[in-house]
């Protein structure tokens, strides 16, 4: 089932958490909401469930409006970010309550949901579990028990706030990709939310970035990364070197770089900044042409495949940071307190100077 | 073996002895509060117990046989019987309202509920003089139709209740608001409806702190002088409640027979605090998750 989200503003007191907010989720898609904490995106998340109401705008589920409908009626599975399991009720029991509190008529009789409920258990590898009560069980096993029992119900969307967020790093991990699998395994709407950019890029077929209460941009993992749309979601994305200068005729100046930038070729003279991932600075030993600026290496940590090195502009002091594989790395021979240059093998204009 | 060269302690300190006091000024604590204890608490009930049974076992349930004796237990039982329910059901819906709603006006109900135990209850008995006596606004009203509410039983009830309005909710207020509203959104998400969420996800989370409330709010109901005494008018053998009694008897100096009736509510307080202690152990068993997970 399709998700629409339209238009959707919602203020609590004094404050406002959406600001006409539009999304598209395909149907079968597992989407990812990302941001920092306030950006919203856990109210987005539960007006489309129905736990809040919109201020204005509307929800449609496979282009029926349930903007007004009731929780209850819309047929979602939402996980918790701290679980909610029932305490006070058995594994087997948290499963099957959605079952058991359906009317007379439309409920299963007690061995279907018996073997259903066990037919979930399994699915989220928690047999032999079904007597223990939450206070008996790890983290990640809650969330697993919160999962199965969201999918008891048959939803046609699977709502998850923040689905990984109490648990540690390890078994985090392990837990969303098996996630990924699941989703892959049954196909339905999902759409979860986080705060972690690893998280989403690694799980999502798409990721929706969100700030202050507005998208930022949404796309696939490789489209936000590569191709960031706005300075915040260059920032959100990983690490990035801030390079500010003037943009001239289609050129801006970085201090000692130059650089060409095309796209703002209509803009008049203003201050630009240009954004590059650690990533794509080169170091260079000889000083080739305009494009590259002059840097003192101030240090350098050579753990893993990867090896990070701080340097030190020459022309403003800013500090840049460089990633390189360990090939480059042993070919140039870097020395602590040596002068490089650096060049931007790829790199991003932007002209509102924007503020972290 | 000996880190700071030198200083060599004679005695290893226990672990953790850093963060207690040397033992003489323990065991002066303990004594001085121990001591308290006895003499404000301890020696009380005995002289009760004591004064009681003076004369003798065949004294001490002569107390009780005496009709307007019986008369004021049947009394208290009845008020008891009559408040408790009430107030179990108001503060259960009072506090399900105030820790799981957001609604205009939440802070005034919640003053309004600790009112009855910033007043003194004797203007709260007052209130109701002010309000049912024959000099007050409802009272002619009230005896034209010939209806009995000050000086009768009634009263009493009515006094009592506003006694021991806030027990239940003060009691349940914080355990929800500690308990959130996951549970419940979780419940709704699934399908429940109002009804079903509240009692088969609500309601057992707080069974135990409904049946503290209502073990104090009973202690209170049945002890309740000041309040009960305004409204009464002490009429014998017809409302007088057994605290009241007491203050007769002790008035016309049968101490035996005031302090038998009296061990009565000595000894009902003595089975509030076993029974307040066995569900706070219950309580506190719940809130402990099980051993050797995490």
């Amino acid at each position: 089932m399709s998700i629409d989200v339209r238009n959707i503003t919602k203020s609590f007191t004094g404050f406002a958490a959406l600001k006409d907010v539009s999304v598209d989720i395909p149907t079968g898609e597992l989407i990812a909401l990302l941001g920092p904490s306030g950006c919203g995106k856990t109210t987005l998340l539960r007006i489309i469930a129905g736990l809040e109401t919109p201020d204005s705008g509307s929800i449609r589920f496979h282009g029926e409006d349930t903007t007004r409908r009731d929780v209850r009626e819309r047929n979602v599975g939402f996980v918790f970010q701290h679980y909610a399991l029932f305490k006070h009720m058995t594994v087997f029991e948290n499963i099957a309550f959605g079952l058991k509190v359906r009317p007379r008529s439309t409920r299963p009789g007690k061995a279907e949901i018996s073997t259903k409920v066990h037919e979930l258990i399994r699915l989220v590898q928690l047999e032999g579990m079904a007597q223990r009560y939450p206070s008996q069980l790890s983290g990640g096993q809650r969330q697993r028990v919160a999962l199965a029992r969201a999918l008891a119900v048959e939803p046609k969307v699977l709502l998850l706030d923040e689905p990984f967020g109490a648990l540690d790093a390890r078994v985090r991990q392990e837990l969303r990709r098996w996630l990924r699998r699941l989703h892959d395994e049954l196909h339905i709407t999902s759409v979860f939310v986080t705060h972690d950019q690893e998280e989403a890029l690694e799980v999502a077929d798409r990721v929706v970035i969100m700030n202050g209460g507005t998208v930022e941009q949404s796309g696939t993992p490789e489209e936000v990364y590569d191709r960031p749309a706005t300075p915040f979601v260059y920032n959100f994305l990983g690490n990035v070197n801030l390079f500010h200068g003037r943009l001239h005729e289609g050129r801006v100046r970085l201090g000692q770089m130059e650089l060409s930038a095309p796209e703002h070729a209509a803009l008049p003279d203003q201050p630009a900044v240009g954004y590059v991932r650690p990533h794509d600075l080169e170091i260079e030993r000889s000083h080739a042409d305009s494009s590259s600026v002059e840097a003192v290496i101030r240090r350098i940590h050579s753990i893993g495949p990867i090896v990070r090195v701080e340097l030190e502009r020459g022309d403003t002091v800013e500090s840049l940071d460089a990633e390189l594989t360990r090939d480059v790395y042993q070919r140039l021979a870097l020395k602590v307190g040596e002068t490089v240059f650096v060049r931007a093998r790829k790199f991003r204009v932007f002209v509102d100077d924007y503020q972290i | 073996m000996n880190p700071i060269g030198g200083l060599n302690p004679k005695k290893e300190r226990k672990p953790g002895a850093e963060l207690t006091e040397p033992a003489p000024v323990r065991w002066l604590l303990i004594t001085v509060a121990l001591a308290f204890l006895a003499l404000f608490l301890l020696l009380p009930l005995a002289a009760v117990f004591s004064q009681a049974l003076e004369k003798g076992a065949e004294a001490y349930f002569a107390a009780f046989s005496d009709a307007d004796a019986l008369s004021a237990i049947r009394l208290t039982l009845l008020t008891a019987a009559i408040c408790v329910p009430l107030n179990l059901v108001f503060g259960v819906v009072a506090s399900w309202l105030i820790a799981k709603f957001d609604f205009r006006g939440k802070s005034l109900l919640v003053t309004l509920i600790d009112l009855p135990f910033s007043v003194s209850p004797v203007i709260s008995g007052l209130i109701y003089v002010l309000l049912f006596g024959l000099q007050g606004w409802f009272g002619p009203w009230l005896s034209a139709h010939d209806i009995k509410i000050l000086f009768a039983i009634p009263g009493i009830v009515l006094a009592t209740i506003f006694v021991t309005f806030p027990f239940v909710a003060r009691e349940l207020i914080p355990l929800m608001e500690a308990q959130g509203r996951d549970e419940e959104e979780a419940a709704l998400v699934l399908g429940a409806g109002g009804l079903q969420t509240f009692f088969r996800v609500t309601l057992p989370n707080i069974r135990w702190g409904i049946l503290y409330g209502v073990i104090l709010c009973n202690a209170r109901a049945m002890g309740e002088f000041g309040a009960v005494s305004v409204v009464s008018g002490h009429v014998r053998g017809s409302t007088n409640t057994i605290p009241l009694h007491v203050e007769i008897l002790y008035n016309e100096y049968d101490f035996v027979a005031a302090f038998a009736v009296a061990s009565l509510l000595a000894m009902l307080a003595i089975v509030t605090l076993v029974a307040k202690s066995l569900v706070e152990w219950r309580i506190n068993r719940d809130r402990q998750p099980a051993p050797g997970n995490e």
